[in-house]
């Protein structure tokens, strides 16, 4: 009896606290993918220091979450990639047609932790280590870009052997990061800020440009922080934000 | 069938091996070490049989983790690779038989341990008393009345290899032919939006997991049977 008065007492309290917090701002679901987890977060803390709403992030391969909206996951921003996946959305009837932008252009960078391993080009050309790491070419735009780079340069039969797969961006960041593989394709993103190690940015020649949108889905429609949340990454401060972490920007923004 | 991938198969094949292996080298090291669990007397051996039963409780992340660590450059797997030229027993066949073999481990040692533990003192002493070696005994009495506990120890094994995702995916690397198992094809599948060869492989995989327990269930009864 007195356990079950405590019980009651203890739901009582925290649905009093689940409501008081959301009395003021309202919570939005957003859906990122993998390379902008950095980005995104400081973005989402900015984001509530100036609105008071809370942005709950949800990481994955853009493929995974492409698949996980179209079967219903509670999300109302996705921020993709890629711009296909957004439009597919848009085609499925997921997402809101014009909302559809892109936050950010991404970089695909060759990296390793051991100095003077990466040189460029070159380093790929001799093939002298065990594994290439590289996310995932069919759920993740980053290795998709990362394959359209080996193929460009005449290398992707010869290192196939050597290619170890990340199940998404992060993944693969991780592979190198343990140095599980000497190498990899990540996002400039990923190491923006950290110095150590060798890098070879791979010229944007080399693999089609990784425009990354970002789409309101149906979900979010008609949800204020959802809306505010996505004016927020159009403006100045998020657009910093995104620039330090060694994204593009698009300046033609329609 | 038209349009199917001429690899779909190679995933089944690579698991079937990797099963197939690691109950191999489970039965061979499980069996001392359930033999030991079963008859020894001194007063740790239940913190090794915790150790041995942990990975059914650790999420399979602390395992892919620590896997990843121990199998990388900088760990003890990196220094085995090293023997061969390699770097990192990660991303390789090899890194997920020892990691199969130390998930999949409760689900042989603890079948084989009751087994053991049911036999009793009795029939080894007499056997002592009939003049067999410890070792003898071992192989004449002890493992043919424990049969029933090695056969469910080795389905079990077996299958619980089978059903791994966790682990494999994070030290697979995903490599087909190598480290791409049915679990991590699966996944992949229904990831890239290929439902219909998911479909294919995961349907196999609830035939297969309704064969192994119904079959469990009738050898057990049978053995239930036999024994009263």
């Amino acid at each position: 009896m007195k356990l079950g008065g405590l019980l009651r007492l203890g739901f009582v309290a925290i649905i009093a606290a689940l409501v008081s917090s959301n009395a003021d701002a309202a919570d939005t679901n957003v859906a990122v993918a993998a390379n902008f987890t950095d980005a995104a977060k400081e973005i989402a803390a900015a984001f509530k220091q100036k609105t008071g709403h809370q942005a709950v992030l949800s990481f994955g391969s853009s493929g995974q979450l492409y698949t996980q909206i179209t079967q219903d996951a509670p999300f109302q921003i996705m921020l993709s990639a890629d711009q296909a996946r957004p439009k597919k959305l848009v085609a499925d009837g997921l997402a809101v047609a014009d909302s559809r932008f892109t936050y950010a252009i991404g970089k695909l960078v060759l990296w390793s932790k051991t100095k003077d391993l990466v040189k460029g080009e070159a380093t790929l050309k001799a093939g002298a280590f065990s594994k290439l790491a590289i996310a995932n070419p069919t759920a993740a735009p980053y290795g998709a870009a990362a394959v359209a780079a080996l193929k460009a340069l005449k290398v992707y039969e010869t290192l196939q052997p050597k290619i170890v797969q990340g199940n998404n961006i992060a993944q693969t960041f991780q592979f190198v990061d343990t140095g599980n593989a000497e190498l990899g394709f990540i996002a400039l993103s990923q190491i923006a800020g950290e110095p150590s190690g060798s890098r070879w940015l791979v010229p944007q020649t080399l693999y089609p440009p990784i425009r990354q949108d970002a789409v309101l889905l149906k979900k979010g429609a008609g949800n204020a922080a959802a809306a505010a949340f996505l004016a927020f990454l159009k403006g100045p401060e998020a657009r910093a934000i995104i620039e330090k972490y060694g994204y593009g920007v698009d300046t033609s923004r329609s | 069938m038209q349009g199917l991938p001429p690899d779909i198969w190679q995933p089944v094949r690579l698991t079937v091996e990797l099963a197939a292996i690691t109950t191999l080298i489970l039965l061979l090291l499980g069996t001392p070490i359930a033999w030991w669990l079963a008859r020894s007397k001194v007063w740790w051996k239940e913190a090794v049989a915790t150790l041995v039963a942990m990975p059914l409780v650790l999420p399979p992340t602390v395992l892919g983790f620590y896997l990843l660590v121990v199998l990388g450059p900088n760990g003890p797997g990196g220094a085995i690779a090293g023997l061969w030229g390699a770097r990192t027993l990660a991303f390789t066949f090899e890194g997920l038989v020892i990691g199969s073999v130390v998930y999949s481990m409760p689900f042989v040692v603890q079948p084989i341990r009751n087994a053991f533990a049911a036999i009793g003192d009795r029939p080894l002493e007499v056997a002592a008393t009939l003049r067999a070696s410890p070792a003898r005994a071992f192989w004449t009495v002890a493992v043919p009345l424990a049969r029933p506990g090695f056969l469910t120890g080795a389905v079990l094994g077996f299958a619980h290899t089978v059903g791994e995702f966790g682990v494999v995916l994070m030290i697979g690397g995903n490599i087909p032919g190598s480290t791409k198992v049915l679990s991590v094809a699966i996944y992949d599948y229904v990831e890239t939006s290929q439902w219909r060869e998911a479909n294919i492989l995961a349907a196999g995989m609830v035939v297969f997991a309704f064969a192994v327990i119904l079959s469990m269930t009738l050898i057990e009864k049978r053995v239930a049977r036999g024994g009263a």
